[in-house]
């Protein structure tokens, strides 16, 4: 799939071990098909992370708020409260709506029921990518990105309308998550995106992964980002004659570097042979510096676009 | 160094976020006190199919299993304790305590055959963190082991696992619950009698099916709430305990620190005891002195400048990422309230087997005057 089929589905889910910077690729994403005109919105279910604030700015935004970031580009954070009262008003009349949102009757039935809190944000995420918004007032977006939680529950989230509509069976609810389900296992519609960084876990992670989408939800895995990787300075050859130096920190720094670098490598060629030929594989550079702001994140996504 | 913080404890509780070398410290500080010749059990929930292997612990079991002492002959280190290890299955934990909880057979039957608990007790969010603190209650008053060592899930939120108990028992004591059971409860409006507004609206909304399993559930589930109740008192009993502790484990970058400081809170609410901070992963920063520069490099690699400046170029890099280290430190340490935290550096190779685990071992044990020089030994 190349990067300009990517983004052309409505919903891309990015999902990936935590602290590989699975965050900072969803809002790269985002400011790529932003910068093709396209109308996005980065979506996050949990808590607010930094990357997210970096895209969101410091002004705080009400729950469920679409907030516009950039040309083209808004963020939205999801609170499956919020959600669910959304999702009552627009099921009922607005006096019974109210009425069941404040007998708290839902809202415990909800806590009670495995599987409603995540169907109810991931509802809203399909809400987003719908032509015909049910949002009052929302206009459609062209793509949506969702940050997802990290890898095991990332599949989890996927699943969770599914789960739903079996546990219910019947009723609005189940319909619900049937129509959520067939949007989120239907490979022209959603593409999944898993974000790594090249070492052991992380890798394992990634291909376990590819595997439990097939399986679950028969979703390829569309792409993976490897994200931190190292430059790559020296050559074999290089290596010898820095080694053949006087003992010194730049020597002992440059045969770390290089070791670092070599096991990098190592671990992207066997991701690489792992996916096969199916699963392009980008990498990202490693940034230094501290905290990433809009310049860094724009940076980042024009690096990700010409690696393809 | 480690030990003065894990002295009289029995129950060692690693928190932190992923992938900071939660479990492999875990690991290490439970090898660390079976060198003492203690008896210790590591429950690990996740770990990285290579640590496991290396444990030995590639088979299920739900139960700790011995880890033979002959692994980690020739990596210098001698067992004279015992060293358990298991991973936890969160679905067979709950069931189980269902099995030990239900007062007849029957009720176990309902229970564990309802759909609605065989979603509950699988894959959700929540479940795993309180099968961990479960998990650790039962093996902690089996008085099996003289030290119990929990790696926490890697859950997004630290606030799941200290809430778990007292989560549940509100549930149970709370309104849910009640909606449920009561006489006039949603349980008996779904059987037909009687009927509310509110209730109809809810049916229009959910579907009765729903409402019909959770009613079959949550009357089941009634029957083990006194013994649920206990156990989960028990519980965060033992999470307060004095012989408790609780580690936080941390990598010196962004996200992993913010975690941290955010748990450091979350532990003072509850009133939980916190044991101390480890930092992994850290680029050790050494004092400037004189090293060579580009000219200098270049001679000695026959004039070759370009190598010389990719050499100098990536001790740029490493002093870069040990003075963003060294400050990740510096704030840990105020916001954490921990001065002198347990600091294991970037370890290069694989740290998921047992030399791997010996290594971390190795930094974390060291004492005070070791630990200095392993430091300065890796520091840029």
């Amino acid at each position: 799939m190349t990067f300009d089929e990517l983004l052309a589905r409505p919903l891309v889910v990015v999902t990936g071990k935590g602290g590989t910077g699975k965050s900072t690729v969803a809002a790269v994403l985002g400011l790529a098909a932003a910068r093709r005109g396209k109308r996005t919105i980065v979506a996050e279910v949990a808590r607010r992370g930094d990357v997210s604030r970096a895209l969101a700015g410091t002004s705080p935004a009400g729950a469920l708020h679409e907030q516009e970031v950039a040309e083209q580009l808004s963020h939205i954070s999801i609170d499956p409260q919020a959600a669910m009262e959304e999702y009552l008003l627009d099921q009922l009349p607005r006096p019974l709506a109210e009425l069941l949102a404040a007998s708290r009757l839902f809202g415990l039935l909800a806590a009670a029921t495995p599987g409603m809190r995540e169907l109810l944000s991931v509802g809203k995420v399909w809400e987003l990518a719908q032509e015909a918004r049910r949002t009052p007032g929302g206009r459609p977006y062209d793509l949506v990105v969702l940050d997802a939680p990290a890898t095991g529950h990332g599949v989890a989230v996927l699943e969770a309308p599914r789960t739903f509509a079996e546990t219910a069976r019947v009723g609005p609810i189940a319909r619900q998550g049937r129509t959520i389900h067939e949007m989120l296992a239907d490979p022209a519609r959603t593409a999944v995106v898993a974000v790594a960084t090249a070492e052991e876990t992380p890798v394992t992670e990634t291909l376990e992964l590819r595997a439990a989408l097939q399986a679950s939800m028969g979703l390829p895995l569309a792409r993976v980002v490897v994200n931190r990787m190292l430059p790559s300075r020296f050559s074999a050859a290089d290596e010898e004659r820095v080694t053949a130096l006087p003992s010194s920190r730049a020597r002992r720094a440059a045969l770390a570097g290089a070791g670092r670098s070599r096991a990098q490598r190592s671990q992207l060629t066997r991701l690489r042979r792992g996916l096969g030929a199916g699963t392009p594989v980008t990498t990202l550079p490693e940034v230094l510096t501290g905290a990433l702001a809009l310049p860094e994140l724009e940076r980042l996504s024009r690096d990700l676009e010409r690696r393809g | 160094m480690i030990q003065t913080r894990l002295d009289g404890r029995r129950v060692i509780i690693c928190a932190g976020s992923g992938g900071v070398g939660k479990t492999t410290t875990s690991a290490a500080i439970a090898l660390g006190l079976a060198a003492q010749g203690k008896r210790v059990a590591v429950v690990t929930i996740d770990p990285a199919k290579r640590l496991a292997q290396s444990l030995g612990l590639d088979t299920l079991g739900n139960e700790p299993a011995l880890v033979a002492a002959e692994r980690f002959e020739g990596h210098g280190l001698e067992v004279t304790g015992e060293l358990w290890a298991m991973m936890l299955d969160a679905k067979r934990t709950f069931d189980e305590l269902i099995e030990r909880l239900a007062p007849d057979e029957r009720t176990r039957d309902e229970i564990l055959d309802n759909r609605i608990y065989q979603e509950l007790s699988g894959a959700v969010a929540g479940s795993q963190e309180f099968t961990a603190v479960a998990k650790l209650h039962e093996l902690s008053t089996s008085g099996r082991f003289d030290a119990i060592v929990l790696d926490t899930p890697p859950s997004r939120n630290a606030l799941d696992f200290l809430d778990a108990p007292d989560r549940l028992t509100s549930f149970f004591e709370g309104r849910a619950l009640r909606l449920f059971i009561a006489p006039s409860g949603i349980a008996a409006r779904v059987m037909g009698r009687g009927t509310s507004v509110v209730f109809s609206i809810l049916k229009r909304v959910t579907g009765v099916d729903l409402l019909e399993d959770l009613s079959v559930f949550f009357r089941a589930l009634s029957g083990v709430i006194e013994g649920f109740r206990e156990r989960t008192a028990g519980v965060k009993a033992l999470l307060a305990d004095p012989a408790t502790t609780f580690l936080i484990v941390a990598s010196p970058e962004r996200e992993p620190v913010e975690e941290a400081i955010f748990f450091r809170g979350k532990l003072d609410e509850a009133g939980m005891p916190f044991g101390g901070l480890i930092v992994n992963r850290v680029h050790m920063l050494a004092p400037d002195e004189e090293e060579p520069g580009v000219a200098e490099l270049a001679e000695q690699l026959g004039g070759d400048d370009k190598l010389a400046a990719k050499v100098v170029r990536t001790l740029q890099d490493f002093r870069t990422l040990a003075e963003r280290d060294a400050a990740a430190i510096a704030r840990l340490k105020g916001e954490i309230g921990d001065e002198d935290p347990v600091l294991v550096p970037h370890l290069d190779g694989d740290v998921h087997d047992v030399d791997g685990l010996v290594a971390v071992h190795k930094h974390l044990f060291a004492t005070d005057e070791e630990r200095d020089a392993l430091l300065a030994e890796v520091a840029f």
